[in-house]
């Protein structure tokens, strides 16, 4: 058997493939960096697969084509950044209400504001607390290498059509630029059912269909949402996604996501060598948030450092989830500053020697 | 006996919420009439928009999705971008196309999306009980105009149909009105028309139709109706203003 075909490609033009892979044959996009080979890579593809890519004239756009197409069973998705991200909220709220699956990249940038087009993690907030209006969730997906960008944009179509939610992948400029190795591989199932009950096909045959989010009757609005956070409870329980390293003899682990965690990762090897039990909890899945397991590695493991770039979202996750006699340590790096394995090192070694100290 | 007169198939048999005198019924019907016409009703699908015209589905007998507000003509887009053989028709108010909605009916019509837009223009806000709208009349009155429009500080009422014939994309382009049996003859050829151009592919239609808001026009549907005529259109004159050339079966 031969070795599995590797190719060399940027990260964001691991997600266009793996989308086009996994049947997702519209797109719908207005550039924005760090993100643009997405749209550039789907204008380039997609007519050869029989799709349909479109230059949408804003975010706002973008998102509710997305929603028309989505409505159709088929699977589409839209990619943008920080700032574009912020106008298709409301779109993001009527995903929810409607219960419509599709997937949206999120190749984040610097901000507030127009910021600057360097990594950071400063949409963690927006991502998973809501961020348009009312009380809903997304799924949100949080990759670390060019190979997980592409196995979880997979992913992201699958759990999108499993709980008719939206996933988001939260990416960052790093991972969207830097240029990998990777194995493409196809998924079995590549399209989007259209025998479900909810799909706009046109009532031939059958009673007409509606999708909407408005539920004005004394009552349907209350049971429309706790139907949602079933949905919400219900991905909890089944598919949270996370990875441990070194966590077994830890007695300091360090929590991040995404591009840190990578950094973390060298930074690791490197404390580990110089005698140091730390080890990495890393979520996958932002939302849902892995709390059993931190509940659990909680019981065992009771210091904490929580490295993120940005002045501290995921910590305040990571703090809730833990038993209340865990001590939560913070390291950021706000704006576009990315730390360095070295820097890591110091400030892991820094509050591992705090651990020493109070034994 | 011969039944000349019968509710179309492209309708429910529910009871309009329409408040007494309001335009939004006649237009529904010439819409459901026209998808009859063309034998479509299976193949259509409806974009609702927000405001009173939100229960489209209530009312059609065709599969419906609810766009967010002025977003009607992006999500149409993103329907017909899928389903190409279909016929994919939004229904929205002035507040939510003319307003919130304008970059996206712009950049829908410039396209020549295949789509066929049904724009009901009564000058005002009525879901939300008559304020302002991007089309009311210079010194109209309303909750948020309440010493009449002025053009100093609230700008000129837009004229979405000639802004619209001005674009490259749209196949038809028109303003009718429903305020007598005259005015309703003429809308419901050009409303067929807007279908027929969707149906031979020739891109946007849009079908702009001058409306009552009796309610938050503090009116009696009479008057309201008179209004039609003596204010409305001599501002926003009726008129095909843009045609593409089609086969005449109507």
């Amino acid at each position: 058997m031969s070795s599995p075909k590797k190719v060399f490609t940027k990260g964001n033009e691991a997600i266009a493939m793996a989308a086009i892979n996994a049947g997702c044959h519209y797109y719908f996009g207005y550039p924005i960096t760090p993100q643009n080979e997405i749209p550039e890579y789907m204008a380039e593809h997609l007519p050869a697969v029989g799709g349909e890519f479109l230059q949408a004239e804003s975010e706002i756009a973008s998102i509710n084509m997305l929603l028309g197409a989505a409505a159709t069973g088929v699977r589409a998705m839209t990619s943008s950044s920080g700032p574009g991200i912020s106008l298709m909220q409301e779109g993001f709220s009527y995903f929810a209400g409607n219960e419509l699956p599709a997937v949206v990249v999120n190749m984040s940038r610097q901000g507030p504001g127009l910021g600057g087009i360097n990594a950071t993690q400063g949409d963690y907030f927006q991502s998973v607390k809501g961020g348009g209006h009312g009380d809903y969730k997304l799924i949100v997906l949080a990759p670390h290498t060019g190979q997980e960008l592409y196995d979880l944009t997979i992913k992201a179509f699958e759990l999108a059509e499993k709980y008719r939610m939206l996933t988001l992948v939260l990416g960052d400029a790093i991972l969207g630029q830097i240029k990998e190795p990777i194995v493409p591989w196809i998924p079995q199932k590549t399209a989007g059912d259209p025998d479900r009950d909810w799909v706009i096909s046109g009532a031939k045959g059958r009673a007409p269909r509606k999708i909407t989010s408005l539920f004005l009757a004394d009552g349907e609005m209350e049971k429309h949402n706790w139907h949602l956070q079933e949905k919400y409870e219900r991905l909890e329980r089944d598919d949270v996604m996370f990875e441990e390293v070194d966590t077994e003899d830890a007695e300091l682990v360090v929590v991040a996501f995404g591009s840190v965690a990578r950094i973390v990762k060298s930074a690791i090897a490197q404390v580990r060598e110089a005698g140091m039990k730390v080890g990495l909890l890393r979520p996958i899945t932002l939302f849902p948030f892995p709390r059993q397991a931190m509940l659990k590695l909680g019981g065992r493991t009771k210091r904490y450092l929580v490295a993120e770039m940005n002045t501290g979202q995921m910590v305040e996750d990571v703090r809730l989830s833990l038993p209340g006699d865990c001590q939560v340590d913070f390291y950021g790096r706000p704006g576009g500053s990315v730390p360095t394995p070295e820097d890591l090192f110091a400030v892991i070694s820094e509050n591992y020697s705090k651990l020493e100290m109070g034994k | 006996m011969k039944q000349v007169f019968k509710r179309p198939e492209s309708m429910t048999d529910k009871l309009f919420h329409f408040c007494p005198g309001c335009h939004h019924g006649i237009v529904h019907r010439l819409v459901a009439e026209a998808i009859d016409h063309f034998a479509v009703r299976e193949k259509t699908i409806g974009v609702a928009s927000v405001g009173c015209s939100v229960f489209l589905y209530d009312y059609f007998a065709v599969d419906v999705i609810e766009a967010p507000h002025g977003r009607a003509a992006a999500v149409a887009t993103g329907t017909k971008r899928v389903l190409q053989d279909h016929v994919v028709f939004t229904y929205q108010g002035d507040g939510d196309l003319a307003a919130i909605g304008t970059a996206e009916v712009i950049h829908a019509a410039n396209r020549g999306d295949n789509i066929t837009v049904i724009f009901v223009n009564n000058g005002i806000y009525g879901m939300t009980g008559g304020q302002m709208a991007p089309t009311t009349l210079l010194g109209q009155r309303s909750t948020t105009s309440p010493y009449g429009r002025e053009n100093r500080r609230d700008g000129y009422p837009i004229k979405m149909t000639e802004m619209l014939a001005a674009l490259e994309g749209p196949s038809l382009v028109s303003r009718v009105a429903v305020n007598t049996p005259g005015n309703v003859k003429k809308a419901r050829k050009v409303i067929r028309q807007a279908f027929q151009m969707q149906l031979e592919g020739k891109g946007f239609s849009f079908v702009e139709v001058l409306s009552t808001c009796p309610t938050n026009w503090g009116m009696t549907p009479q008057a309201a109706n008179d209004r039609i005529a003596e204010e409305m259109i001599p501002y926003f004159p009726l008129g095909t203003l843009k045609q593409k050339d089609v086969i005449d079966v109507l």
